[in-house]
C-alpha cells in the first residue's frame, strides 16, 4: 500500500498543465519520429536529449518518455500500412498487420494495434507499481546462463511457426546469425566478418536489413504484381474505429497471455523483441484458427503489440534500480538522467521518490494520452493507402531510403538497404521465409555473447544450464516448445501418412 | 588603377586572412563524434561539455552530437581520420583512441589525429561483493592465489582497460582470474552485485549506486593518492576513505584512464588552440565541477606538450600488457 500511497504522490506530481502539454507535444513528435523508418526512438530522443538539459528532471522525462511511446505507436503504424517495421520489436506486428491491410482492413489493424498496445502497457505499469521491489531484486538472479536460456526460450517458441519448409526455415535463421555476427566481438575484441570495410565494423544495423528485407522488397514484388495496392477500394470510415473498439474484449485470452508475456520478457530481460516474436508464435500455436496466422487474423496483430507495450513499460523498471538500459532508447534516456543529476541505480527510488513515481504516473498517463492521439490519426494514416500506388510508390522509397540513411549518416548504408532489399525480393520469390532471420538477427549476438560468456564462467561445462532451479526450468520450458512441434509431427506422421498440415 | 585596386584587394585579404588565422572561429555547425554508444561513459562526457557550452554560451555555432561507436569506437576515430583538414569535428574518447589499432587491424592510426585535450582522469578500483568475506584487498588476492583459475573477474570488453587491469593485477601478485567480458561496466556491476562474479574493476561511476544500496563493496583504488569527496556514501565509508591499491598490498602505482578529445590531421594549429581554449573554459565551470565530482573523477586538464607526454607515456605502459598477452593484431 505504501506503493499506493507513493503512486498518486506521483500522480501529483505529474498531473499538472506543463507536464499534460509535454506529454501531448512528446507523443506528437514520437508518432512523427516513428513512422520514418530509421529516425526511430532512440534517434528522435537523442535530437531532443539537448533541449533537456535546462528543464527540471520530471518535466526532462516525462517528454522523454511520451516520445518513445509515441514513436513506439508510429513504428506499428509503417508496419501495418506499408509493411515497414520502424523498431525491431513491431516486426512481428507486420506478419498479420499488413495482410489486413492489403485486404482493406486497416483502420481495424490499426485500432486493434494501437488498443492492444496500450492494454499491454497499462498491464507493464501496474505490474511495476505493484512489483517494483520485488522485480529488481529479481532481475538480479540473471546471468549469463539465464539470458541465454531466456533467448533460447525465445528461439524455441518460434520454431515450426512458417508455412516454409524447415530446411528453409534453417538456412533463413543461419543467415541472420552471420550478420549479427559482423562487426566488433565483445568477447574476443576481435572484428569479424568485416572484409575490410569500414562501414561494417559496427556491424549491420538491424533497421538497414528491415528498411530493405520488408519495404523495399516489398515494394518490388508490387511492382511487378502490376503496380496497384489492394487497400485501394478500401473505404475510411471513422464508425469502423469505434466499432474495432467493440470487437476488442473478445481477444481477452489472448491480451492476458501476451501481456504475461510482454511483462515476463521486459523483467527478465529479454525485452520487447523477444516478447512480441514469442508472444506471436505461442498466439499461433494456441489458437483455434491456426491456417489464418499470416493472412490477416487480427489475433496475430493484438498478441505482438500487447506484448511488445508490456514490455517496453515494464523494463523501465531494471533500468532505474539497476542502471542497466533494455533498449537503445533507454540508453540515451539514462544517459539524460545523469546529465540532469541522477544517478540510476537501487538509490535512487529512496532518494528522488518524487522523481520515480511522477515517472511512473506519466507513463499511465502518457500511454492514455498516445492511444487517444494515435486513434485520431487513424483516418488519416489509413486513407494514405487510398492514394494510387504509382504515386505513393516513389514516397515509399524516398521514405526507406531517408530512413536508411538517417541510422548512422552513411551512404555505405543505401546500397546495403538496397542489396537486402533484393534479398528480402529474393526470398519471397523462392518462399524462404524472412522473420527467422530477423528475429536471428535481433537476437543471435546477444544469445552468442551469453553462451560464451557462460562457457567462460563454468570453463567450458554445459552443466552450467542446469546449475540452478532458474536457468534449468527456463532451459526446460524452452526445450519443450522446441522439441514439442517436431515429436507431434513425427507423431502425426506415424499416425496418418497423408497429414499435410503436419507444420503447425 | 587597376593595379592599384588589385594592391588594395591583396592588402585587405592578406589582413583579412591573417586576421581570421590569428583568430579561427567555426564557421558552420560544429560536429562532435562520440566514440561510444548513447549512455557510455564518452558519450557523457561529451553531452556535459556540449550542455556546458550552450549554458555558458562559449561558441557562437551550434553543436552536433553523432555517436559512433562501432569497433569498440574506431568507427569515429576512422570517420575523424576521413575527415583530414576538416576544423568542425571534435571527437571525444579515452585512451582507446591510441590503444585500439594494437589489438584490431584498423583504418587509422594515431598519429592521423590531434590530440587537443584530455580533461578528466577516470579511476579504476576493485570491487568484491559486500557480503564477501574479505574485508581489505589483502585478503580477496590471497583467496585468489589459494584457489587459481576460479574467481572470476568481470569487466567491460575484451582487451579493453578493464582486461588490461586485470592482468597488470595477476603480473604483480601472481594470482589467476577467470576474466568474463560483459558488454559495459553497468553490467559487469549488476552482474557482481547479484553475486554471478566474484569482483571487478570498474569506474566509480559505474558502480556507485550499487555500493550506495550496500550490494558491493571497494577495496582500494588504482590511483597514486586516495580520491577527493569527504562526504560518506555508505553509512561509514566515502570516496576517500578507499585505500590506494599501493597502501593495500598491491603493487601497481596507477591505472587510469584520460577523456581525451581529438582533431582530425591537417587543421590549422589555431583551430587546435581554439578548442583547447574552448575545453580549459569549460573544465573551470560549476558544472564541470559538479560532473566531476558526481562521477568521482580525477579533475586533471592536460593540453599541448604534457598532453603528449602523458599520452607517450600511457601508451607505453599499455602496449606492454598487450605484447605480453599477445594481443598485438597483425
Amino acid at each position: 500500500m505504501e506503493n499506493f500511497a507513493s503512486l498518486l504522490h506521483g500522480f501529483g506530481v505529474a498531473l499538472t498543465t506543463y507536464h499534460v502539454m509535454l506529454m501531448m507535444i512528446g507523443v506528437f513528435l514520437g508518432i512523427l519520429v516513428g513512422v520514418l523508418p530509421g529516425l526511430g526512438a532512440p534517434n528522435g530522443v537523442s535530437l531532443l536529449l539537448p533541449l533537456t538539459f535546462t528543464m527540471d528532471p520530471v518535466a526532462a522525462i516525462i517528454l522523454l518518455t511520451s516520445m518513445y511511446w509515441g514513436a513506439l505507436f508510429g513504428g506499428s503504424t509503417t508496419s501495418i500500412l506499408f509493411n515497414i517495421p520502424g523498431e525491431p520489436s513491431s516486426v512481428a506486428t507486420t506478419f498479420d498487420g499488413y495482410p489486413m491491410a492489403r485486404q482493406g482492413q486497416a483502420t481495424q489493424a490499426l485500432t486493434l494495434a494501437f488498443l492492444s498496445a496500450g492494454f499491454g502497457a497499462l498491464v507493464g505499469v501496474i505490474l511495476i507499481t505493484v512489483l517494483s521491489s520485488w522485480v529488481a531484486k529479481f532481475a538480479l538472479r540473471f546471468s549469463s546462463p539465464e539470458y541465454f536460456a531466456v533467448y533460447f526460450l525465445a528461439f524455441a517458441s518460434f520454431i515450426g511457426l512458417g508455412a516454409a519448409s524447415p530446411l528453409k526455415t534453417i538456412v533463413s535463421m543461419g543467415l541472420g546469425f552471420a550478420f549479427a555476427a559482423v562487426g566488433m566481438d565483445t568477447v574476443s575484441g576481435g572484428l569479424r566478418l568485416t572484409y575490410g570495410f569500414n562501414e561494417l565494423l559496427s556491424g549491420i544495423s538491424f533497421l538497414i536489413a528491415v528498411i530493405g528485407l520488408f519495404g523495399i522488397g516489398e515494394l518490388m514484388l508490387t511492382i511487378e504484381e502490376g503496380l496497384r495496392f489492394d487497400g485501394i477500394q478500401a473505404r475510411v470510415k471513422i464508425r469502423d474505429v469505434f466499432k474495432t473498439i467493440a470487437t476488442l474484449p473478445r481477444y481477452w485470452v489472448t491480451l492476458l497471455r501476451s501481456a504475461a508475456v510482454g511483462c515476463w520478457m521486459g523483467i527478465t530481460p529479454g525485452g520487447p523483441t523477444a516478447a512480441s516474436f514469442m508472444s506471436y508464435g505461442l498466439a499461433k500455436r494456441l489458437s483455434r484458427r491456426k491456417e489464418g496466422f499470416g493472412q490477416g487474423e487480427p489475433e496475430g496483430v493484438v498478441a505482438p503489440e500487447t506484448a511488445d507495450h508490456a514490455a517496453g513499460s515494464s523494463a523501465i523498471l531494471p533500468m532505474l534500480a539497476l542502471g542497466v538500459p533494455g533498449s537503445a532508447t533507454a540508453a540515451v534516456m539514462m544517459g539524460g538522467l545523469m546529465i540532469w543529476g541522477l544517478n540510476p541505480g537501487p538509490m535512487l527510488f529512496v532518494e528522488r521518490p518524487d522523481f520515480v513515481w511522477g515517472l511512473i504516473a506519466s507513463m499511465y498517463l502518457g500511454n492514455i494520452v498516445a492511444v487517444l492521439m494515435v486513434l485520431a490519426t487513424i483516418p488519416l494514416f489509413a486513407s494514405i493507402l487510398r492514394i494510387p500506388f504509382a504515386i505513393i510508390g516513389p514516397v515509399i522509397v524516398v521514405v526507406c531510403f531517408i530512413g536508411a540513411y538517417t541510422v548512422a549518416g552513411r551512404p555505405f548504408d543505401l546500397w546495403l538497404a538496397l542489396a537486402f532489399g533484393v534479398v528480402g525480393y529474393l526470398f519471397k520469390k523462392l518462399d524462404y521465409p524472412i522473420a527467422p532471420l530477423v528475429l536471428a538477427m535481433v537476437l543471435g549476438d546477444k544469445a552468442e555473447d551469453a553462451f560464451r560468456q557462460s562457457m567462460i564462467m563454468s570453463r567450458g561445462s554445459l552443466s552450467i544450464f542446469w546449475s540452478n532451479g532458474l536457468v534449468a526450468t527456463l532451459m526446460l520450458i524452452g526445450l519443450a516448445l522446441a522439441l514439442g512441434p517436431l515429436l507431434s509431427t513425427m507423431l502425426g506422421r506415424v499416425g496418418k501418412p497423408k497429414g499435410s498440415s503436419v507444420v503447425a | 588603377m587597376l593595379k592599384i585596386s588589385w594592391l588594395i584587394a591583396t592588402a585587405i585579404a592578406v589582413t583579412y586572412g591573417s586576421m581570421a588565422q590569428a583568430d579561427w572561429k567555426p564557421a558552420k555547425p560544429v560536429e562532435f563524434i562520440v566514440t561510444s554508444a548513447p549512455g557510455g561513459g564518452t558519450d557523457n562526457f561529451a553531452r556535459v561539455v556540449q550542455s556546458i557550452i550552450a549554458k555558458h554560451k562559449l561558441m557562437e555555432q551550434p553543436i552536433v552530437v553523432t555517436n559512433k561507436g562501432g569497433g569498440s569506437g574506431a568507427e569515429g576515430f576512422i570517420y575523424t581520420k576521413v575527415a583530414t583538414g576538416d576544423s568542425h569535428k571534435l571527437t571525444f574518447g579515452t585512451n582507446n583512441a591510441y590503444l585500439l589499432p594494437y589489438v584490431a587491424k584498423l583504418a587509422y592510426k594515431p598519429d592521423e589525429l590531434i590530440p587537443v585535450a584530455a580533461m578528466a582522469l577516470d579511476e579504476f578500483l576493485l570491487w568484491v561483493k559486500a557480503d564477501a568475506p574479505y574485508k581489505d584487498a589483502k585478503s580477496y588476492i590471497e583467496a585468489v592465489k589459494a584457489k587459481p583459475d576460479t574467481f572470476k573477474m568481470g569487466g567491460s570488453q575484451s582487451k579493453d582497460t578493464d582486461q588490461t587491469l586485470t592482468s597488470l593485477i595477476q603480473d604483480a601478485t601472481g594470482a589467476k582470474f577467470i576474466y568474463v567480458p560483459f558488454q559495459g561496466g553497468g553490467a559487469a556491476g549488476v552482474q557482481l552485485a547479484g553475486g554471478h562474479i566474484d569482483s571487478n574493476t570498474n569506474n566509480p561511476n559505474e558502480n556507485a549506486g550499487q555500493w550506495k544500496a550496500g550490494a558491493i563493496t571497494p577495496l582500494c583504488v588504482f590511483s597514486p593518492t586516495r580520491l577527493q569527496g569527504g562526504v560518506k556514501v555508505t553509512a561509514t565509508m566515502g570516496w576517500s576513505d578507499i585505500p590506494t591499491c599501493k597502501e593495500a598490498g598491491i603493487p601497481i602505482d596507477q591505472f587510469q584512464m584520460p577523456r581525451t578529445v581529438w582533431l582530425p590531421g591537417g587543421v590549422p594549429a589555431d583551430a587546435v588552440a581554439f578548442y583547447a581554449d574552448i575545453l580549459k573554459k569549460v573544465s573551470q565551470t560549476p558544472e564541470w565541477k559538479e560532473y566531476i565530482e558526481r562521477t568521482s573523477q580525477t579533475d586533471r586538464f592536460l593540453t599541448g606538450q604534457d598532453l603528449r607526454t602523458f599520452i607517450a607515456s600511457d601508451d607505453a605502459k599499455n602496449r606492454k600488457v598487450f605484447e605480453q598477452e599477445g594481443w598485438i593484431a597483425r
